[in-house]
């Protein structure tokens, strides 16, 4: 139980960086962007191939993310200067790149498991300190039986997760990013104010799958490898972050929503690890459960807020009703 | 500062809805001019506000802004030196962002927008100082999102984004076509004030003819793709309605259609 808990707050930190990248597409630029599906790979195929052919994982990473800041500005290319519809634009980009991923890789599948990557060099920094030694004795010492292997992918991706975040925040409020903003919100204003709306929603897209990429490139260092069809399915749980994150936190500001998708992400891995501890969920359903956390989260607030409204209204009438009849 | 030069917008062409909506339009503005552009549906008013936007692009003819020819340059291009308001006045501003944000968007207008942050200590003074010419209040609201404004606050706001970085040319289309009277002579006022306070050179097409009468300095009518007649300083000062409709029936032979056109 608690070592599943905390292997989904483990990956939840790590794809709340596309969850953020999903945000900047699908909430800031009003362009729901399927490329996702595919950039997650292609970060993940251009760093694993650039770390076996002896590339230091730091730039490998960084490669993969470029890679991914491409094929972003492509999709934005297509929907702009192509004027093809933007879910239609996404969807190309994502077959595309399901080719161009087999092509990095040479193979369904390759493995890092014998390369050095950012987790075993964190890692080897990280046992000198002995902190894993300490949290753990100190779980031990409350009775926790199954303690986890190392802490440092945690704490590590809570400060890089916490950088982004102010970056992305702050980036929003810079004048390209209000412009952005203003682009996703009224197209037809920003015009109007000298801003070239087809830059910006390539520069956005570009910007939003790059986030992707390198989420994908340190989910294959954290796994240890990369599958072609490892994408499949990763808008929806990108949406799944912001939608849930939204839901429970709010999105009164840039920063308050950025914080919100993050915590969405580590919540919607917390859950699914859950759902699949129940006995007669398989890992397979994993996409179906999914699916449904996705509509909860669209249609509950609705339902709320329908029934909020409902007893305010009978309260009301009721008050009414015990007036009148106090009068008469 | 404006010259349109032998303009020319046909839509459809060769199809049975082929509309000219422009014919050999010429029209010269000279700079700190503020022309009213009267006429019923369909005369092409519309048509020309966004040929000189560069919403749209004249089949023939060229423009000029300030002495430059600006009619191959893209919308965006063009409006560094052209502002505008819309008659929705929804579509001037950006919903989702705050007062200031909107602000800070219509400030970058005749710059090129770098990694500096939008609003600064500084720009916050200047949009407070701007804010205050409105006397909506607004300037004690820069974190309030626009979209919780009403029509006309939202409408003030727009002015005051296509005016305060000065550009050459004011467009006004309907601009308080959408408002209720209250809410439309607000603006009406406002608009006069900041032209006169800015300068600006302005081209504002109203459906309202006594409004048209009322401001700027000449008045134009358009009629069929064409302007068929234009008034200016005293000669317009001491025109009425009947004057205007009288003048219609001489050139045309027919009576303006007023069921567009509102009279008072």
């Amino acid at each position: 139980m608690f070592l599943s808990v905390f292997g989904a707050v483990e990956s939840g930190f790590i794809y709340a960086i596309m969850a953020l990248g999903v945000y900047l597409s699908f909430r800031i630029l009003d362009f729901p962007d399927l490329t996702v599906d595919g950039s997650f790979v292609t970060g993940g195929a251009v760093a694993a191939i650039s770390i076996i052919n002896g590339v230091p994982p730091i730039i490998a990473t960084i490669f993969g993310m470029l890679a991914g800041f491409i094929a972003g500005c492509i999709t934005g290319l297509l929907h702009t200067k192509g004027k093809i519809n933007n879910l239609l634009a996404g969807i190309l980009m994502m077959i595309a790149l399901y080719s161009i991923n087999l092509r990095i890789m040479g193979r369904p599948q390759v493995s890092v498991s014998q390369e050095t990557t950012l987790k075993t060099q964190l890692a080897n920094i990280w046992q000198k300190t002995g902190i894993d030694d300490l949290i753990n004795n100190m779980l031990k010492a409350v009775g926790l039986q199954a303690v986890p292997k190392t802490w440092v992918i945690v704490f590590v991706m809570i400060i890089v997760i916490l950088i982004i975040k102010l970056c992305i925040d702050l980036f929003l409020k810079t004048e390209v990013g209000l412009a952005i903003r203003a682009t996703g919100n009224n197209e037809r204003m920003i015009r109007s104010f000298s801003g070239n709306t087809d830059t910006f929603i390539i520069l956005g897209i570009g910007l939003s799958n790059a986030l992707v990429a390198l989420s994908g490139a340190l989910i294959m260092q954290n796994g240890g490898f990369v599958d072609v069809s490892m994408g499949i399915g990763m808008i929806i749980i990108g949406l799944a972050s912001v939608i849930i994150g939204e839901a429970l936190f709010g999105v009164k500001t840039i920063a308050r929503a950025t914080l919100a998708i993050i915590l969405g992400a580590v919540i919607y891995r917390i859950v699914l690890a859950l759902a699949l501890r129940v006995d007669f969920l398989e890992s397979g359903d994993m996409k179906l459960i999914t699916a449904f956390l996705v509509i909860i989260a669209l249609i509950a607030p609705k339902l709320l807020q329908n029934r909020r409204e409902r007893a305010r209204r009978l309260a009301k009438q009721n008050a009414l009703r015990k007036k009148e009849a106090h009068n008469a | 500062m404006l010259k349109l030069h032998r303009i020319e917008k046909t839509f459809n062409e060769g199809t049975l809805d082929e509309k000219r909506a422009l014919k050999e339009t010429n029209l010269h503005l000279k700079k700190g001019e503020f022309v009213t552009v009267i006429g019923g549906n369909g005369a092409g008013k519309s048509t020309l506000m966004n040929i000189i936007s560069g919403t749209l692009n004249p089949d023939v003819g060229f423009i000029e802004v300030g002495g430059k020819h600006v009619e191959h340059l893209p919308e965006y291009k063009r409006s560094q030196y052209i502002g505008r308001v819309f008659q929705d006045p929804m579509a001037g501003t950006a919903p989702d962002m705050t007062i200031q944000e909107n602000l800070a968007i219509a400030y970058s207008r005749n710059k090129k927008r770098t990694l500096r942050l939008g609003v600064n200590a500084k720009r916050r003074d200047l949009f407070r100082d701007h804010l205050k010419t409105l006397n909506l209040g607004l300037e004690d609201r820069l974190n309030a999102r626009v979209g919780l404004l009403s029509g006309g606050e939202r409408q003030a706001l727009s002015l005051l984004m296509a005016t305060f970085t000065e550009p050459s040319i004011l467009l006004l289309d309907e601009h308080t076509a959408a408002l209720d009277p209250a809410r439309a002579e607000l603006i009406t006022e406002l608009t006069d004030h900041i032209v006169k306070q800015f300068e600006l050179t302005t081209l504002m097409v109203t459906h309202n003819m006594q409004q048209a009468l009322d401001m700027g300095d000449r008045l134009i009518m358009m009629d069929a793709g064409q302007i068929i007649f234009d008034i200016t300083g005293e000669e317009k000062k001491n025109k009425t309605i009947p004057d205007l409709m009288e003048e219609f029936q001489k050139i045309r032979g027919r009576q303006l259609s007023t069921d567009q056109t509102v009279l008072s």
